[in-house]
């Protein structure tokens, strides 16, 4: 068995967001960065844990970027796999990510590709989809829940209006929700392990965007909170209904 | 030259998230004086004709068995045929659960720019740039697709959904599908009545409420206002609510009109999955709760006390 756990590094869910170069640049000073969560606590953790059940599973973990996420990729790897492999570009279009990924993909023959939902930075939810197109497999988004026989997976997923049980047979990406796996935290055997592993950097492929961003922008502020007495709840109740007109 | 609409369906019928869809679409079609159709795939109980009074002049519908069941390698086959034949330049997807399983896959199969989580009509003036919520809601952007197919997916409750009056011709599809690689065994429905993402009034309950037993004053709210309820991550995390109650920067991002947050605190990573709301409500009985900033009303009180008030008195509004 051979897994492919794709990771983003992300702004600090507590990061301060503003722009440089009259907004179209995201203003990295001082911003601490992280594993994007669903990547780490539900994509990489289930990936961990199927290769603690399985020892002879190999576990990849991939990030598409430059040197300096390095470091989140050390991160990773002290929670589990055996090796990483960063692709050395930058770029903001998913879909140039994603044929990066589907390219080493390609080349290395896994059975489980495993994203998170989304990244909490720009919010695409995209690359599982790519990558399960460019590799033609199938693609279950927004896994809640994934158990492997042999080559058959059983798998929950969100649907419109519930969740829903599928039988998919190897290969195929998915795309990790809440549910997954549960957060943990790395030990310090871990952690001192991640230092020593492979780290592989490969130059990208050749690929055009598709997309380019133009401008970025911070919503407006709020004007501020209209506070009404705890004993004068027919007054809130008036404000929505006249004022608000939300009920 | 036309624009295609992904009519989305569940429980056999079509979601408010679909006609607003739909209603872009067909925005986008009259901006660029283009015809607006729709593709329909699986079998449904819903009449498909009423759907021409939203402006949708013609629709696809694949009423194949096969495709009863979301396989987003499936439909991205049986999408990318319709959209190749009818010369397709906009296709448009709600943001939903099923946008975000089939719209990435026909961009990588297509080669057409993708903007999911789209805000706003695209601004044509040069080029064709689409806005969309970035880091969570805390920011937008201004994306350029720069294919000359593109791919929009529209954020649940963005758009308006605008009834223009006209007919749509249904037409049957038979798209060339190779056999499914995905078995469904069950399905079972959300608890909450009404979808989360789709809810105009949110209900939510944090920690303040000290435990899963309380939630009783939560749904009564809810009720009245035929609200969706939420909750906040240490809530879902206690498994006090299910995951899919979950709001947040990690969890779901909703846009309501009204959102009520009850008991809690207001963290960076919570606000930034309700900033969207129109009208945010606290109740919390810490003033200096971080929510309050970021909140357009607010009480200053114990939720046990202050959320039975409120209930009774939207009852009374409610039946005046």
């Amino acid at each position: 068995m051979k897994i492919l756990v794709c990771i983003s590094k992300t702004p600090d869910t507590t990061a301060k967001i503003a722009f440089t170069d009259s907004n179209t640049k995201f203003d990295t000073n001082g911003v601490q960065w992280i594993i994007n969560p669903s990547d780490e606590w539900y994509a990489l953790v289930r990936a961990v844990e199927l290769k603690e059940k399985d020892p002879s599973t190999v576990l990849h973990l991939i990030s598409v970027g430059q040197a300096d996420t390095d470091p989140i990729i050390r991160k990773a790897l002290a929670l589990g796999g055996d090796e990483a492999i960063r692709v050395n570009a930058d770029s903001h279009d998913s879909f140039y990510i994603a044929s990066q990924i589907a390219a080493v993909a390609k080349e290395g023959g896994y059975d489980l590709v495993f994203t998170g939902k989304e990244t909490i930075d720009y919010n695409g939810s995209s690359i599982g989809g790519m990558v399960a197109e460019l590799l033609d497999q199938p693609y279950i988004a927004l896994a809640t829940k994934f158990e492997l026989n042999g080559v058959q997976a059983s798998i929950s997923r969100e649907i419109e209006g519930g969740e829903e049980v599928a039988e998919v047979t190897l290969p195929l990406v998915l795309s990790a929700s809440k549910g997954l796996a549960e957060q943990r935290i790395p030990n310090m055997k871990g952690i001192m392990g991640a230092r020593t592993k492979p780290l592989k950097v490969v130059e990208p492929v050749a690929v055009d965007t598709l997309t380019t961003i133009s401008s970025f922008g911070l919503p407006p502020a709020k004007a501020g909170v209209k506070l009404v007495d705890a004993d004068n709840v027919d007054e809130l109740v008036r404000l929505l209904h006249e004022e608000a007109k939300a009920i | 030259m036309s624009v295609l609409i992904f009519i989305d369906h569940a429980e056999e019928q079509i979601k408010k998230a679909s006609l607003e869809a739909i209603s872009y679409g067909v925005k986008i079609a009259q901006q660029t004086g283009t015809t607006a159709e729709g593709i329909v795939l699986g079998n449904l109980t819903d009449d498909l004709a009423v759907l021409g009074k939203y402006g949708v002049q013609k629709i696809h519908h694949a009423a194949d068995a096969n495709l009863d069941h979301l396989d987003a390698q499936q439909y991205t086959a049986a999408i990318a045929q319709l959209a190749q034949s009818i010369n397709a330049d906009v296709i448009v997807f709600s943001n939903n659960t099923t946008g975000k399983a089939i719209a990435p896959r026909l961009s990588a199969k297509l080669k057409a720019g993708l903007v999911s989580g789209a805000v706003a009509l695209p601004d044509t003036t040069n080029g064709f740039t689409v806005k969309k919520n970035v880091f969570s809601g805390k920011a937008f952007a201004n994306i350029t697709i720069t294919t000359p197919v593109k791919i929009i997916a529209l954020s649940p409750n963005a758009y308006k959904i605008e009834e223009v009056g006209g007919s749509t011709e249904l037409v049957t599809y038979t798209p060339t599908l190779a056999a499914s690689k995905v078995k469904v065994i069950s399905s079972t429905k959300a608890s909450g009545e009404i979808p989360l993402a789709e809810a105009e009034i949110v209900v939510s309950g944090g920690r303040g409420l000290k435990g899963p037993e309380n939630w009783g004053i939560v749904e009564d709210l809810a009720k009245v206002l035929h609200a969706g309820l939420a909750c906040s991550r240490p809530v879902a995390d206690a498994h006090w609510r299910p995951h899919n109650e979950h709001v947040g920067q990690t969890g779901g991002a909703i846009a309501p009109n009204l959102y009520i947050a009850i008991g809690i605190s207001g963290a960076i990573q919570h606000l930034a999955g309700v900033n969207r709301s129109k009208v945010i409500v606290v109740i919390n009985k810490d003033a200096e709760a971080p929510f309050f900033k970021a909140a357009d009303y607010g009480i200053v009180g114990d939720a046990f006390e202050v959320v039975p008030k409120l209930t009774a008195a939207i009852n009374k509004l409610k039946g005046a």
